[in-house]
């Protein structure tokens, strides 16, 4: 369903802190995969799903979804299909605004914002609903302005709004890392939990190795641009943190600077 | 005592005046975090289009309209500098400020004989036809008809702001103003929710130039100098001085902040000061009010 063809990316061109990224970079996406992305720091991973939603775009290449060329989509358009949660827990949703209100927004996306009222309480049922999902009790709490929420309850009630509308592909950029361990795994439970439902196509980036092994049907790990590892299916489910840490030391090895 | 009474009166009818102005900074300022100084231009744009209509005979009450949608459209050029260009937000602000000052003069010279101030002493104007005629002109001896009807005019638009900000566009508004990429994530382009905020915030500026011109019965370009230091210290010290007070909406505590901004000024003229002092005040006040609303906010750090 996602197709990134002969991706060049190029940061600082044409000056002298010009760094090559992604040169001819192809990486395709089937439909109903939960693909897990793990690579070492500056390997390309979050300019890769920049590059998916539109926050960035390349020198080169061409990017298709379900068939249609979306090289040139600007981001928000792109949001219609695309739901996104960040690394950053304050990123996903506004701090100025009540949880309510967040939910009234992302339960318009999609549609026009006029001049009608912005909450429509007849939803309230189905937004409790939604947030009784998470187990944190934020169904009590509609009224609580966001900001003043822990991050790893504003990172549930990010996944959550992304989650609202019939979006096709749901990208995670290290949504767990800035969580503490337990909100991490409620996190990652959360994650499971709604992906299973509603069958979305995934990519999650992690560093936590052991998400990535226990997660998803599908593995890839980047280094400096390329996918040096790609297993899905039986080899997947066999894959072990071992054998990736394995993977991560023979990299560095190869780069003269084993441990 | 009579003095006192008039000083009370004129300085509600100000305060009513400008916290028209103040609501609009307000939107720019607080709601789209935008540091907007165009409003020193598209102020007095409001004030001489109302002028030059009022003097062809057009209905007062409709130049208000009018007005806001010239002011509108200056803040509309703001916002495309700002999303299109990418052009500092400070800097759009400085830019239309300078073009509207040519603006204005031209739409003077050209429509006004070529003179710099346009007056319409003794037309009707919002103050004196339509509806604003059934009030009693004054009670007492006491002119109270410009404080009612400028009273009205600044809830009204409290009220319609309030009113927006309860609707989709305007949560949204509030959303671009808090986390863009949010909206971005809601597949709309935040460009397009800024350029319609200070489009609003404008077209209020120009409203309040409109009322404050059919006031006064004169419009010129001088009435926008200080502007944007004005509305800003009413927005601030609204917000931080009424805020531990009690739970009032924010709008009425810009439209109370604009009162006390007004009473300020009308005491120092009181006990004497040369009203050439009186651009120097307004800016001391504004710091006044900047490290007032700063010391409250680290004092909420230190308390979170
Ligand atoms: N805006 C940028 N300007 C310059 N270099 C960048 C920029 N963004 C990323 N890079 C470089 O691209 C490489 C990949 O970064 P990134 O995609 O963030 O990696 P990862 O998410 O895998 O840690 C890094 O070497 C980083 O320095
Ligand atoms: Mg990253």
């Amino acid at each position: 369903m996602l197709d990134l063809q002969k991706i060049v990316k190029i940061f600082n061109e044409g000056t002298v802190d010009e760094a090559v990224l992604f040169d001819g970079f192809d990486f395709h996406v089937k439909q109903g995969e939960f693909v897990s992305v793990i690579g070492s720091n500056g390997s390309g991973k979050t300019t890769m799903l920049n590059l998916i939603c539109g926050a960035d775009a390349a020198q080169e290449g061409k990017i298709l979804f379900r068939g249609q060329d979306i090289t040139m989509l600007p981001e928000h358009k792109r949001a219609k299909f695309i739901g996104r949660v960040f690394q950053d827990p304050k990123a996903g949703t506004c701090a100025g605004l009540t949880i309510l209100e967040n939910m009234a927004l992302a339960d318009n996306k999609q549609k026009h914002f006029g001049l009608g009222f912005a909450i429509n309480k007849k939803r309230t049922d189905h937004y409790r609903a939604l947030l009784e999902q998470c187990e944190m009790g934020l169904e009590n709490r509609l009224n609580v302005k966001v900001g003043s929420l822990s991050g790893g309850q504003r990172q549930a009630l990010a996944l959550v709004i992304a989650n609202m509308t019939d979006i096709e592909l749901l990208i995670l950029d290290e949504h767990t890392a800035a969580l503490d361990p337990k909100s991490s795994e409620t996190m990652m439970y959360l994650t499971d939990k709604l992906i299973r439902q509603r069958g979305i196509t995934t990519l999650m980036v992690t560093h936590n190795l052991r998400h990535a092994v226990e997660y998803g049907n599908r593995l890839v790990m980047m280094h400096e641009g390329n996918i040096v590892k790609d297993i899905c299916g039986e080899q997947k489910q066999q894959a072990k943190v071992q054998d990736l840490l394995e993977i991560f030391n023979e990299i560095s090895i190869e780069n003269g600077n084993g441990v | 005592m009579n003095i006192i009474l008039n000083i009370c009166r004129v300085t509600l009818e100000e305060g009513f005046m400008y916290a028209v102005l103040a609501l609009g900074i307000y939107i720019t300022y607080s709601i789209l975090d935008f540091s907007d100084l165009s409003v020193d231009g598209t102020m007095p744009l409001g004030a001489i289009v109302t002028a030059l209509l009022i003097l062809r005979g057009v209905d007062p009450w409709l130049c208000l309209l009018i007005s806001f949608a010239a002011g509108a459209i200056g803040g509309m050029i703001t916002g495309l500098l700002h999303v299109k260009l990418h052009i500092r937000p400070l800097l759009c602000g400085i830019l239309i400020y300078t073009g509207l000052l040519s603006i204005n003069l031209v739409l003077l010279y050209l429509f006004n004989n070529g003179t710099t101030v346009a007056s319409f002493f003794r037309l009707p104007t919002i103050f004196n036809s339509g509806l604003a005629a059934l009030i009693p002109e004054s009670i007492g001896g006491t002119h109270i008809r410009t404080l009612v009807v400028s009273g009205i005019m600044a809830i009204l638009c409290k009220v319609l702001l309030d009113v927006y900000l309860k609707t989709k566009s305007g949560l949204l508004l509030r959303a671009t103003g808090n986390n863009e990429k949010y909206v971005t994530l809601l597949a709309k382009d935040p460009g397009m929710s800024k350029i319609l905020g200070l489009a609003i915030g404008n077209g209020f500026a120009a409203l309040a130039g409109s009322v404050i011109a059919q006031s006064r019965g004169s419009a010129d370009q001088q009435m926008g100098v200080g502007m944007v230091v004005m509305g800003l210290a009413s927005v601030i010290v609204g917000l931080s001085l009424f805020r531990k007070l009690s739970k009032l909406q924010a709008t009425t505590m810009v439209i109370l902040g604009s009162i006390a901004y007004k009473a300020v000024l009308s005491i120092a003229l009181a006990l004497g000061l040369p009203t050439e002092y009186l651009k120097l005040l307004m800016a001391v006040l504004f710091v006044a009010a900047l490290v007032l609303s700063g010391k409250k906010e680290t004092h909420k750090r230190r308390a979170a």
